[in-house]
């Protein structure tokens, strides 16, 4: 049961990395001008509620099996998200706008986040892939 | 304890900016590529590669050159001449009086200044703006005439050939080298741009190699350094590049071997007329679009009248040329286009009512040539303000006709013209109706600065990528969420206009502004398919930009139309030190396509010195910019966190600065709040902005004329701004002739600049407001018989009929005097002033606007000047 828990979680993460790396890669693309602006906002669009949906998934998964310290580890980034995601204002287009995203250094605080979420997802994969090993072996 | 004098929480305008530098232009070059084709703004901008060139060199071309712009016009107000003959003042002492700017030096002050200029040490410029003014004392902060922007301290050759402050200002004369000493000012650094501004003399260059660096695609400016014949140092990247042959040969005094006398580097404002390599497709010609509001609520307020006989007046002065495209769109609840086909006998309406997918019913004849089709264009002006008055359609479709606006538009670009009368109600992008009319008098948050749907924001996005300029003419009584509506001009690089409660009959000031504002409107020269990029020297790099453009990379503007009347705003930070430079210079490149279908590149540079001394930083202060940069900065803050957050910040920006002032000098604490004269007027203009439209609180204040005047603080040049905010005032029924300026036969008498509290008035006066747009005249009820007679036309004063608009044309000296006077006060203005006369008994809506500009009086819900001065000092000694 643990261990079908973490392996749910580390295949979560495993997404939640890629996801993260698809943002690092599309911000930079967007910084070299390979891409105009409102494509690179579209395709990030596209994926903020996955990603929510994704982060959301892995808190509950370890609320549910009672893991409190990774519960706590993963709650703010979850509850990060979902702010980020209500506090948009009504006239613009999603998390990322292409009518601000080069203004106000807003491009260089997203690849920020981008890279702080890399980080932590990182940080939770070893986590997981630990806690699953331990699980495995203790089966 | 020592409690935090500016807790984390207190809002404060943040001016540093951590952002990386990406080194150089490295995004936007293409260097060394090879191709050709041009498959992007950026490369077209960021360049190609001037390689060697085939053709011979322009023996037989002319240069255009004129005289540098600006230094010799004659009706310019002395104290905007660039070049202020040092005043052979016989006092070397200024006892009483000085504005900041005059030069009061004697002959032999004039020379060692001259002898010791950029030198650094301190100059008789630098003691005078740093003279420290106890602001609590000081009654009469003004001077006497408009101070004029302060002078770079350069050397004279480089203050002659520097750009015009009216075009291209900083908010710091004297940039700090490090982005520490810029924090320890506590003053914003950015830059305010005026660049297509109408002008009298430019330098035209036509030579077939516009020399740029190979690095930075600089263009080549009057600040470069030649290392020899051959080589020249960009000033901005210090990269050494060659001197390509054909710049050997200077045209105008045909003499070869003199690169720096070429006009290029001679001015530090030219147009270059662009090569092939700068278009991405041929020059567009001119479209205009108009699209009409035909509802019954339109047809009411009769504004249709008033655009047709203006358009007709105008239709031969339309900027353009063979070319010229014209199209007309109506709508209400249905889209109409009419078919203007040469050799129709006449125009043909064609209705689209399927407004949920909006199609064009014909290809060819909606958009027609101005030329070939001009009659039918008349009959159809003539023949609108009739076709629909007796309309019963209450409903309006503005998203659908903008669709179909851009879909009509979308091959060619060009410029569309919106007029609307309400809220629209029917199809893509309606609006609800937002505002509270409970909460306008709120000293709480304002809601709803915001637009309260994405339609607009997507369309002028849209719009821009095709190279259509939406603008947005609102002329309606009720709210109708100006807020969402003027997005599609924001970002289409369009303007806004708005008439609250416009009627064509009852409301005469509204038509006469509307008149005059369209007729500016259809006569002012227009550039189209325009982009933009600002660059500076190596160590400063831009974060934020103000005004209504589409940012597409990191320093590339994209202005679908650029017009004369716009002016824009950005923000700098320091990010490396610029300790190894001495002079730090900035470079402004337009390229856009004229009306006449020709690809011309207008670029500016400005050059101002870097210094390492706080009290420097403070000497070159220029506070008309830094009071519009700040604005710029409260109004992004007030759509993104609130109102009165931004209110705070203001505040505590002149907090900041005057306690880093304090902090920074040696002198012991007095009582009172000391300022440097150079930022003595810092508190009133932060105080007429806090009672600004767009930022008071506590007065009633509809959310549309709220969001208008945010418009107008972003998108406006700065001498409009300041007349907006702190216009001037002047009492003209005692003007003398002394002092006066004598231009062309005429005497224009100079009346000292009055404080703008009601202190000053008196019923035995009468008093001019200037405040850019319009112009208020105050008569006073004593006012003396003679003025009343002279100037105004009429015996007494009880004989003064209630909406005069207009100084009659009498033979008297008085009215002669009085009219040179007002004229002079026009020139300055960039629309046609509208003069709006009031008496003190009558007519309360001018009324209550002459006495909101009265910025230093309390209010029921604001500080006066003197609580304002009390509440900073405060604020800075907690």
């Amino acid at each position: 049961m643990e261990a079908a828990v973490f392996i749910s979680s580390l295949v979560d993460c495993c997404a939640l990395i890629f996801l993260s790396v698809y943002f690092i890669i599309t911000l930079s693309d967007l910084e070299c001008d390979y891409i105009n602006a409102r494509s690179c906002c579209s395709k990030l669009n596209k994926w903020v509620v996955p990603e929510m949906v994704a982060q959301a998934l892995a808190t509950v998964l370890m609320l549910v099996s009672m893991h409190w310290f990774v519960f706590l580890l993963n709650l703010p980034v979850a509850s990060w998200d979902a702010y980020r995601y209500v506090k948009v204002p009504m006239g613009n287009m999603g998390v990322y706008d292409p009518t601000e995203i080069h203004n106000r250094g807003q491009l260089k605080s997203h690849m920020k986040e981008a890279m702080i979420k890399l980080g932590f997802h990182l940080l939770c994969f070893f986590i997981y892939l630990y806690s699953m090993i331990l699980a495995l072996i203790n089966d | 304890p020592l409690i935090c004098k500016f807790p984390l929480t207190a809002p404060s305008f943040d001016f540093a900016s951590d952002r990386r530098c990406t080194s150089g232009d490295s995004s936007s070059t293409t260097t060394g590529s090879a191709s050709p084709v041009p498959n992007s703004y950026e490369s077209l901008e960021g360049g190609s590669y001037s390689g060697t060139s085939l053709q011979s060199p322009p023996a037989g071309v002319p240069a255009k050159l004129a005289p540098p712009f600006g230094y010799n016009y004659p009706t310019m107000h002395p104290a905007y001449q660039q070049n202020p003959a040092p005043k052979p003042d016989p006092s070397p002492s200024h006892g009483g009086y000085n504005p900041p700017g005059y030069q009061p030096y004697s002959q032999v002050l004039t020379l060692l200044s001259s002898a010791l200029g950029g030198l650094g040490g301190v100059s008789e410029l630098e003691a005078e703006t740093l003279r420290p003014v106890n602001l609590l004392q000081e009654r009469n902060i003004l001077p006497p005439k408009r101070a004029p922007p302060p002078e770079p301290n350069l050397s004279n050759d480089l203050r002659k050939v520097n750009c015009s402050p009216d075009t291209f200002r900083c908010t710091l004369t004297n940039i700090p080298q490090t982005q520490a000493l810029l924090n320890k000012a506590r003053l914003p650094l950015g830059l305010l741009l005026h660049p297509f501004r109408d002008l009298t003399q430019l330098p035209v260059i036509t030579s077939n190699t516009i020399v740029r660096c190979r690095s930075c695609r600089t263009y080549i400016n009057p600040f470069v350094s030649f290392l020899d014949q051959r080589r020249w140092k960009c000033n901005l990247c210090y990269r050494v590049n060659d001197v390509p042959d054909e710049f050997m040969y200077n045209p105008v005094t045909r003499s070869y071997g003199e690169p720096h006398k070429r006009p290029e580097v001679q001015n530090s404002t030219v147009e270059f007329i662009a090569s092939s390599d700068y278009m991405l497709r041929p020059p567009q010609p001119a479209l205009y679009l108009f699209l009409l509001d035909v509802s019954h609520n339109a047809v009411e307020s009769g504004y249709l009248n008033v655009f047709c006989q203006s358009l007709l007046d105008n239709l031969e002065k339309l900027p353009g040329d063979t070319r010229t495209h014209i199209g007309f769109v109506t709508f209400d609840s249905t889209v109409h286009f009419y078919n203007l086909q040469e050799g129709l006998s006449q125009p043909q309406m064609l209705v689209v009512s399927d407004i949920d997918d909006v199609f064009i019913p014909t290809h060819d004849s909606l958009l027609v040539n101005l030329k070939e089709s001009k009659e039918l264009v008349k009959d159809l002006l003539n023949a609108l303000p009739g076709m629909f008055t007796h309309t019963r359609e209450t409903q309006s479709a503005l998203g659908p006709a903008l669709q179909a606006a851009y879909k009509l538009m979308s091959p060619t670009g060009g410029r569309v013209s919106v007029f609307q009368t309400q809220l629209p109600t029917l199809g893509a992008g309606l609006l609800q109706s937002r505002e509270d009319p409970n909460l306008r008098s709120s000293t709480k948050n304002v809601q709803h600065l915001g637009p309260a749907t994405d339609f607009y924001k997507k369309l002028a996005l849209d719009c821009s990528g095709q190279q259509i300029g939406v603008d947005l003419f609102l002329l309606s009584s009720q709210y109708s969420d100006l807020a969402s509506l003027a997005c599609v001009s924001k970002y289409s690089a369009g303007s806004v206009f708005y008439y609250p409660s416009f009627h064509h009959i009852h409301n005469t000031a509204q038509r006469q502004k509307f008149q005059k504002d369209l007729q500016r409107y259809l006569t002012r020269k227009i550039g189209f398919e325009a982009v933009m990029r600002i660059r500076c020297t190596k160590g400063l790099s831009i974060h934020t930009f103000h005004g209504n453009f589409f940012v597409r990379s990191t320093d590339l503007l994209s202005l679908a139309n650029v017009n004369p009347d716009s002016g824009f705003a950005v923000q700098m930070s320091i990010e490396e030190s610029l300790a190894d430079t001495s002079l730090a210079c900035f470079q402004a490149a337009l390229l856009y396509t004229s009306s006449k279908g020709k690809r011309r590149i207008r670029v500016h540079t400005l050059c101002l010195p870097v210094v390492s001394q706080l009290s420097e930083v403070f000497a070159g202060a220029d506070i008309q910019a830094i009071s519009c940069l700040l604005a710029n900065m409260a109004i992004d803050r007030s759509i993104s966190s609130s109102l009165s957050d931004a209110r705070d910040a203001l505040v505590n920006a002149v907090v900041d600065c005057l306690t880093a002032y304090r902090a920074n000098g040696s002198n012991i604490q007095p009582s009172g709040l000391i300022a440097p004269a150079a930022l003595r007027l810092f508190p009133l203009y932060v105080l007429a902005l806090l009672k600004q439209k767009a930022l008071r609180t506590g007065t009633s204040t509809r959310l549309d004329e709220r969001v208008f005047s945010m418009c107008e603080l972003k998108s406006q040049p700065l001498q409009q701004i300041m007349h907006m905010v702190h216009p001037d005032l002047y009492r003209i029924d005692n003007m003398t002739e002394q002092a006066a300026l004598h231009l062309n036969d005429s005497v224009i008498p100079q009346p000292p600049l009055l404080q703008l509290t009601a202190e000053k008035l008196t019923r035995e006066g009468a008093f001019l407001m200037d405040c850019g747009s319009v112009m208020y005249l105050w008569v006073g009820k004593c006012c003396n018989e003679t003025f009343i007679r002279d100037v105004l036309g009429f015996p007494n004063y009880a004989s003064l009929p209630s909406n005069m608009t207009e100084i009659p044309e009498l033979q008297t000296t008085y009215s002669e005097r009085t009219r040179a006077f007002i004229s002079w006060l026009y020139d300055f203005m960039l629309t046609l002033t509208l003069m709006q006369l009031f008496f003190s008994r009558d007519d309360a809506s001018t009324k209550t606007s002459f006495f909101q500009h009265l910025v230093e009086d309390r209010t029921e819900s604001a500080f006066s000047y003197y609580e304002f001065l009390l509440h900073v000092q405060q604020q800075m000694s907690k």
